[in-house]
């Protein structure tokens, strides 16, 4: 690498929408090299309760594998202050389809396929989008989504666990996932700790409307709609939603196979990168 | 105005074991069901219930109780059954529920009734809380979705407000509840409606809530009336701020107070109860505190972040006996001392209704009789007068009973008695 190679441009555009129901989100797009886009299928990528980090090695992975890839940040993890307007899972679903609608994904509007991924909470949006409309979406990859609930593997309460039991829940390994969560950030500054709870209040609040105080909203009474072809990726670590759901999710959806990634837990797409790129590249693909 | 005295009974178990805060996570939510007896809690429920009656007895200008759910220091999920019980055996004090979280009751319109029952059995002497109710019982035992909790608390209050106003049948299309007939059947004594308090416990949403409405403030606190002052100074710096009227009786402040002969009495009497209380009754996982959503970004970004820091959740570990008195948790000591500190309290704050917590923790019926008779007869007449004749409008914020109302003295023989045809009537 030469030294000016030291600091890539981004590796994608961000351009800022506003739907029909009003709500402003920006949305990253992720342009594959050297590929006529009017073809070539696109992956709607909705993100978890963490929101999107700076850099996203598995968005990465499927730009590298020629794929487009547009990613809205979700009401509340921007600083645009729309999160009222979505009150429930019908608002988070539509919501899903006002920013494809939007960005051109539908089909007839000369866009490639359109596949659907979605990782945690971001799964639940992105099945709950599938059920909602299955003509509109080509391929699904949920990497260990929310959205059901097994009575005998209750899935442990995010919302009452104190910022130091999260790495242990989240992450196969409570060190490196340390690491990723406080992000080296000074909580005994005042600035920076209201700042914190600010975007805690707004991101995790947001969240709680489909995910509390239990994170089942009965996508199980429409998952027989969701007759895509649907990938299920989960960490076999997976301290938060244990694998026992990826069963139950197969057997709920019509269509769906199972990939088990060593070495992850429930953060998975940052904890095994290249797993989860080659799983959903070879579903998505193929 | 006179200041309003409402003894309260927060209705704590009192049988929470020694190692309670090294052995159990929390006192709420998930309290270990193995240390309720409901055999004890049959006479316990009677005892507190007595007490209320007592504090009626001693001239108390209120009898107060409050809802709390899975709760350790609170074992009154619904205290509108303690309220019929002391609406049925009392005849002067006011009967201050403070109160329903009407977002929990599924319709809220069914506070809209109860409160009404209450009312017309009291005679008119209800006062009406409605609390957007804590995190613990709201979010984590009620099951509400923080972020929404708020607007649904608004919406219930709408329905009950028009339920309670609205002469007519009328339809409610809200978000959370929809009910084709609203239809209040019985309806309160009091017109157009019983006072309504607001127990807050910082959100300064509430504070322009209540000034809209004109309904009473009231900080609910254990940290005494040292630590709350910053609180209501911003409340009455609002009241300014929207041009109302400067009236104590807008705000109420909730204080533990102990009564003795003597300081020295006070501290051998109360401590090792006040350090149940703050030891064993307040141990609640933080976890519980502040699910987000719950409060508004406006209250983060003013600061009020004082509750979430290490040192603050580690506060009442090391309290001792004098810490507690010196630092206003408790105002205790002689019927002097404690005049002198309520004085202080009531016009520092600035308030027209006192709830005294004269019973806390494990504290055994004698000594709370004791210190309440004490406060009743050398303490609280002494401070009514505090706020003079200035306030014309401060009496708008307490109930207004029937003069010529259902008394349980008058009615308590002749309850269980046989029937007794009116002569003539029967062959």
């Amino acid at each position: 690498m030469s030294a000016t190679d030291t600091a890539p441009a981004p590796a994608f555009e961000e351009v800022v929408i506003t739907t029909r129901r009003s709500v402003t989100a920006p949305v990253r797009v992720y342009e594959p090299a050297d590929v006529d886009t009017a073809g070539t299928a696109t992956v709607l990528a909705l993100h978890g309760a963490g929101g999107w980090l700076p850099g996203e090695p598995v968005l990465d992975g499927l730009v590298a594998a020629g794929l487009r890839v547009v990613a809205p940040v979700w009401p509340a993890w921007s600083e645009h202050g729309d999160e009222d307007c979505l009150s429930d899972m019908q608002d988070f679903a539509l919501h899903g389809w006002d920013v494809a609608t939007e960005m051109g994904l539908l089909s007839g509007s000369g866009s490639g396929e359109l596949h659907l991924m979605g990782h945690s909470m971001g799964g639940m949006i992105a099945a709950e989008m599938a059920a909602l409309a299955p003509q509109s979406v080509a391929r699904m990859a949920l990497l260990c989504p929310a959205g059901m609930w097994l009575g005998d593997h209750p899935i442990p309460d995010i919302f009452a666990m104190l910022p130091y039991q999260l790495a242990e829940v989240l992450f196969a390994d409570p060190n490196v996932g340390e690491e990723v969560l406080t992000g080296g950030a000074d909580f005994s500054d005042n600035e920076t700790l209201t700042r914190f709870m600010v975007a805690r209040a707004r991101q995790q609040g947001m969240a709680g409307k489909i995910l509390f105080p239990i994170p089942n909203r009965r996508f199980s009474e429409r998952a027989y709609r969701v007759t895509v072809p649907t990938l299920l990726v989960w960490g076999r670590q997976d301290r938060l939603i244990p694998p026992a759901y990826a069963d139950a999710w197969q057997a709920a959806l019509p269509d769906a196979t199972v990939e088990l990634v060593d070495g992850a837990g429930h953060m998975l797409p940052y904890e095994q990168p290249a797993a989860v790129v080659a799983a959903v590249t070879s579903h998505l693909t193929n | 105005m006179t200041v309003k005295f409402c003894w309260f009974n927060l209705m704590p178990w009192p049988d929470l074991p020694d190692d309670f805060k090294t052995e159990h996570r929390s006192v709420w939510v998930d309290i270990d069901g193995s240390l309720f007896d409901p055999e004890r809690a049959n006479g316990v429920y009677h005892e507190y219930m007595d007490q209320l009656e007592f504090a009626d007895e001693l001239g108390f200008d209120g009898i107060g109780v409050n809802e709390h759910h899975q709760n350790g220091y609170g074992i009154m999920p619904s205290p509108n059954i303690i309220a019929a019980g002391l609406a049925r055996r009392t005849s002067q004090a006011a009967i201050c529920v403070i109160g329903n979280s009407i977002a929990l009751y599924n319709p809220p319109h069914r506070v809209a009734e109860e409160f009404a029952m209450l009312d017309c059995l009291s005679g008119g002497r209800l006062v009406a809380g409605f609390p957007v109710g804590t995190p613990m019982d709201t979010n984590f035992t009620y099951g509400q979705i923080p972020a929404l909790t708020r607007e649904k608390y608004y919406e219930a209050h709408d329905l009950i407000m028009e339920a309670w106003t609205n002469p007519e049948v009328f339809a409610f299309d809200g978000k959370y509840t929809q009910l084709r007939y609203v239809n209040c059947w019985p309806k309160p004594i009091q017109q157009p409606h019983p006072p309504i308090y607001i127990p807050g416990g910082g959100s300064i949403e509430t504070w322009d809530f209540c000034l809209k409405n004109d309904y009473n403030y009231s900080y609910l606190s254990f940290n005494g009336y040292l630590a709350g002052q910053t609180l209501m100074d911003g409340y009455w710096n609002r009241v300014g701020e929207m041009e109302k009227s400067m009236s104590p009786g807008r705000a109420g402040f909730a204080q533990i107070i102990c009564t003795a002969a003597t300081d020295a009495e006070a501290e051998e009497l109360y401590s090792e109860h006040m350090l149940y209380f703050f030891n064993r009754c307040l141990h609640v996982f933080p976890g519980f505190a502040d699910p987000p959503g719950y409060r508004t970004v406006k209250t983060i970004q003013a600061g009020k972040l004082d509750q979430f820091r290490k040192e603050n959740q580690e506060l009442f570990k090391r309290l001792t006996w004098k810490d507690l008195v010196e630092g206003g948790y408790v105002i205790a000591g002689s019927p002097d001392t404690v005049r002198e500190r309520m004085e202080d309290m009531i016009k520092r704050l600035r308030v027209g209704t006192v709830f005294c917590l004269l019973h806390m923790g494990n504290m055994p019926d004698w000594k709370t009789r004791y210190s309440s008779q004490l406060f009743a007869e050398k303490v609280m007449p002494g401070l009514r007068g505090i706020w003079g004749d200035e306030f014309s409008d401060a009496e708008d914020w307490w109930c207004k009973p029937m003069d010529d109302r259902v008394r349980p003295e008058d009615t308590m023989a002749d309850a269980r008695r046989y029937p007794e045809a009116p002569k003539g009537t029967m062959a």
